[in-house]
């Protein structure tokens, strides 16, 4: 290294601070945008909708951890978070289909989802990309979403291992959500994303790996005063999205 | 799965306890957030300084909502000051700005719990 060194100039640091992680942020959005909708989406619940953070939602306050451990010679975090960017839709479990941005996963992106519900009931929802960098990412959810929060998906070194995590902060919605998570919902969640995982080991030609899950009650009281938010519920939208067909498809016809 | 780096300063001024964050604040922040929440005890109002920020990611905001939780359970008002557009917007987009109350400074964040006369 020289001796010589230039002058650190101090003034420009809060400006790196804040491209550094300007950059990995959305920009701030009032209501969601959808640009385009793929076909089998519906995007009925996302165009128009705010953001919901725990604060908004009904439920429960839950902090849900799911962690797959891969050997650190076969990818690195960063390597491994790239990946999972680019080819997001292709790690969820069947049944369930993400409808990202062909570009991958990048900050204020609007995805679309198609899930289905116990009744074999469809769910037209969505997630904004809220944060990204090269070592995690975080999906945050619209108004009348199961949950109203954020997951994050990160990886890390640990020992000789690279650790591949999914963590979800989340309140149910509204009451109805709230009792359907009681009912099997959190069972559904964890077999989503504890799937994810899997798919993305076996992506590094792991077959054998394991899941590990946590779940901490961070709030146990429900926020009574969002009962509202059952009437933005995508559920309902998405069912009588579903019972308007026939008339969409007569009148649709006639336009 | 990341350690700390950032710092949580405690210190008093009435019925509030001031919070003054230096560093990068993420998910590996919990440990040293909570030990300063801690500090805090009985103070009527938690006002968090975000003037020594350096960088906030997602697992950050996450802390704020815990930290918003445990406030409340205490009938604590949880406030903020000192941050730059760039975080204000981030506290707008995440909805974070309708549960803690945000501020220019320690002077008006102080003002609003009724603490006066006092602050920087």
């Amino acid at each position: 290294m020289s001796e010589m060194q230039e002058p650190v100039d101090t003034a420009q640091i809060p400006d790196q601070a804040t491209a550094r992680t300007a950059a990995n942020w959305a920009k701030r959005v009032t209501r969601l945008d959808v640009a385009e909708v793929p076909a089998g989406a519906t995007g009925i619940n996302v165009a128009g909708k705010r953001l919901n953070s725990p604060i908004q939602g009904f439920g429960r306050l839950w902090q849900k951890t799911y962690q797959v451990h891969l050997p650190g010679d076969v990818v690195s975090p960063r390597d491994l978070i790239a990946m999972w960017k680019q080819k997001f839709p292709q790690f969820w479990p069947e049944g369930n289909h993400f409808y990202g941005p062909l570009t991958g996963i990048a900050p204020g992106e609007v995805a679309l989802i198609e899930g289905t519900l116990p009744g074999r009931l469809r769910l037209s929802t969505g997630v904004m990309v809220l944060y990204a960098d090269e070592e995690s990412f975080t999906l945050m959810t619209p108004e009348g979403h199961v949950f109203a929060g954020w997951v994050t998906f990160s990886a890390a070194t640990q020992g000789d291992e690279t650790v591949a995590q999914a963590q979800v902060l989340m309140r149910a919605g509204d009451p109805i959500f709230e009792l359907g998570m009681s009912l099997g919902g959190h069972r559904q969640e964890d077999k989503i994303w504890g799937t994810t995982l899997l798919n993305v080991a076996k992506h590094y030609g792991i077959t054998d790996a394991e899941v590990e899950m946590a779940a901490v009650c961070v709030d146990k009281r429900r926020q009574w005063k969002r009962w509202t938010n059952v009437f933005k519920s995508a559920a309902i939208g998405s069912t009588l999205y579903m019972l308007a067909a026939p008339f969409r498809a007569v009148f649709g016809r006639r336009g | 799965m990341t350690e700390a780096t950032a710092t949580f300063e405690v210190r008093r001024e009435g019925t509030a306890a001031l919070v003054d964050i230096e560093g990068d604040v993420t998910a590996g922040s919990e440990a040293v957030l909570m030990a300063a929440y801690d500090q805090a005890g009985d103070a009527r109002a938690v006002v968090l300084n975000f003037s020594g920020l350096s960088y906030m990611n997602s697992g950050g905001i996450g802390l704020l909502v815990t930290l918003l939780v445990r406030a409340n359970r205490r009938s604590q008002q949880l406030l903020a000051f000192g941050l730059s557009d760039h975080y204000r917007q981030i506290f707008e987009l995440t909805r974070l700005d309708e549960a803690i109350g945000i501020h220019d400074d320690e002077r008006s964040a102080l003002a609003a719990i009724g603490v006066t006369g006092v602050g920087r």
